[in-house]
């Protein structure tokens, strides 16, 4: 069981939580299983083909996950996964 | 019977070398010269001293000694103005163990007769003094980071939520010169956050009801108005002319724009974006360390990007993370502390933590890369078609 840290833009397509606890051995397992709870996620990170998209970062813990072993990092009990797109504002 | 002041310049004499100005002013020329310590009070100091000396008024020789040299067989020559009250001081620093004492005679006043190059010190005015008092007392800062404020100019992309606090406290701070790029005007609805402007200023550019504000806080600051939006036409002019580019642009392509230039201007760029109840920010210190795109390659799409204008922001996130970039500022411009370049600093208001990320130099990134072909884009047109494609509802 990770912890998923979810960014302000998705919490609405999981019901409002600013985290949700995820199963899964890997970093692609725990996010295939995020987006099977909450299709909505899934909607906005993944593509077509289930990749993920180039504009979403995903940290393992404090590192990049795609300088680590990308979605075949392994994680854990007491790991934090963080979804992490770009925010735009700024408020001119 | 104790010792007369005659007596002790004489005991002093015993064991000082005496060195003429003409015997080391050569050295103190090439830059091979003994570490010349003056121990004169300030306000002589002020008025001029021999270059490269280091000052240590005489009621500090003691404590302070010890860090101006970098041990007791360094070769010190002492100084004051007439060469007694050095004198007094090489014997007190010969005792305390110093080998390699020398005391220069006459003084500053036989040093400057003989017309050798005397150095003026750049100081603060007692007012700047008494303004900056709380600057001036903190080692890392003192009279000399004031000064080094007061010369540096600082770019503010937006006086909007993140550009208030930031230049507020960026002209408190004594940043000599603020430029504030915003084409935008006062509306009633900015107040819930963006302090710098005020009710009776509503309709008025930003940039012009931010120098107000600021005229009526520290009237010596320089505030450049730009009142327009920063495009890639005009970016590499503005940012030449500052030393550091502070971000809270409201949207990606004036984000990407400004990432691009400012490596092309090698211009330290400080970052913070915000949404709702949360805050990022980073350092972006051009080819010494990651940029921004080899953080965020891409934007995202627009329903994944919200502005602060659709979705909200606390106004007091604005606060923390202004201010966060106003720290950052000060410190890229003194040059002091762990700036957040390399970092990404994610501020949750909600749950009251403060996050870091690590951030790497991608070698791959298309901007600040070896292979990268860096030149400014029509970003407008690259944020709109990097954000659509492939953009259709599919789970995994
Ligand atoms: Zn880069």
């Amino acid at each position: 069981m990770s912890t998923v840290k979810i960014p302000p833009v998705l919490r609405q397509a999981v019901g409002g939580e600013r985290t949700v606890e995820v199963t899964g051995e890997t970093v692609g397992e725990v996010l295939t299983n995020l987006c099977d709870q909450h299709p909505a996620v899934g909607s906005q990170i993944l593509t077509p083909d289930g990749e993920l998209h180039k504009y979403v970062n995903v940290y393992v813990n404090d590192e990049d996950a795609r300088l680590l072993q990308w979605t075949d990092t392994p994680v854990g009990e007491g790991d934090t996964l963080m979804i992490l797109p770009a925010m735009a504002g700024g408020e001119r | 019977m104790s010792p007369s002041y005659q007596d002790l310049l004489a005991t002093a004499r015993e064991v000082i070398p005496e060195v003429e100005p003409s015997e080391v002013a050569p050295r103190v020329e090439a830059g091979d010269g003994p570490l010349i310590i003056d121990v004169r009070e300030t306000a002589e100091w002020d008025q001029g001293h021999l270059p490269g000396a280091v000052h240590i008024p005489r009621g500090f020789l003691e404590s302070r000694v010890a860090g101006a040299t970098s041990g007791t067989d360094q070769e010190l020559l002492i100084s004051c103005a007439s060469g007694q009250r050095s004198l007094l001081a090489a014997k007190t620093l010969a005792d305390m163990g110093y080998t390699n004492v020398t005391n220069l005679a006459g003084g500053f006043a036989r040093w400057k007769q003989n017309n050798y190059p005397v150095e003026v010190p750049r100081i603060l005015s007692p007012a700047q003094r008494s303004r900056y008092s709380r600057h001036v007392l903190i080692p890392e800062v003192g009279e000399e980071g004031q000064l080094k404020l007061l010369d540096s100019k600082a770019l503010l992309i937006g006086a909007g939520g993140l550009g208030s606090p930031a230049a507020y406290y960026l002209a408190a701070a004594g940043v000599g010169t603020i430029g504030l790029v915003d084409d935008d005007e006062v509306d009633e609805s900015n107040l819930q956050r963006q302090i710098i402007h005020t009710t009776e200023r509503v309709g008025m550019n930003k940039g012009e009801s931010a120098k107000e504000a600021i005229r009526a806080l520290n009237p010596e600051v320089q505030v450049n108005v730009h009142p327009f939006r920063v495009n890639r036409d005009n970016v590499l002019d503005l940012l030449e002319e500052y030393d550091v580019v502070v971000d809270g642009a409201d949207n990606f392509p004036t984000r990407y724009l400004l990432a691009d230039a400012s490596l092309m201007t090698r211009t330290p760029l400080v970052h913070a974006s915000i949404l709702r109840f949360e805050g990022h920010a980073s350092v972006f210190n051009p080819y010494d360390g990651p940029c921004y795109r080899c953080l965020f390659p891409e934007p995202p799409p627009p329903d994944l990007a919200p502005s602060c204008g659709e979705a909200g922001v606390l106004g007091v996130l604005c606060g923390v993370m202004g201010n966060v970039q106003a720290t950052e500022a000060i410190k890229v411009l003194l040059g002091i502390g762990d700036t957040l370049s390399g970092r990404l600093l994610i501020y949750d208001a909600l749950g009251m933590t403060f996050t870091e990320l690590k951030v790497r130099r991608d070698p791959d990134c298309p901007s600040c890369g070896p292979n990268a072909d860096l030149q400014l884009r029509d970003y407008e047109a690259w944020c709109a078609g990097v954000g659509s494609h492939d953009h259709v509802g599919a789970t995994a």
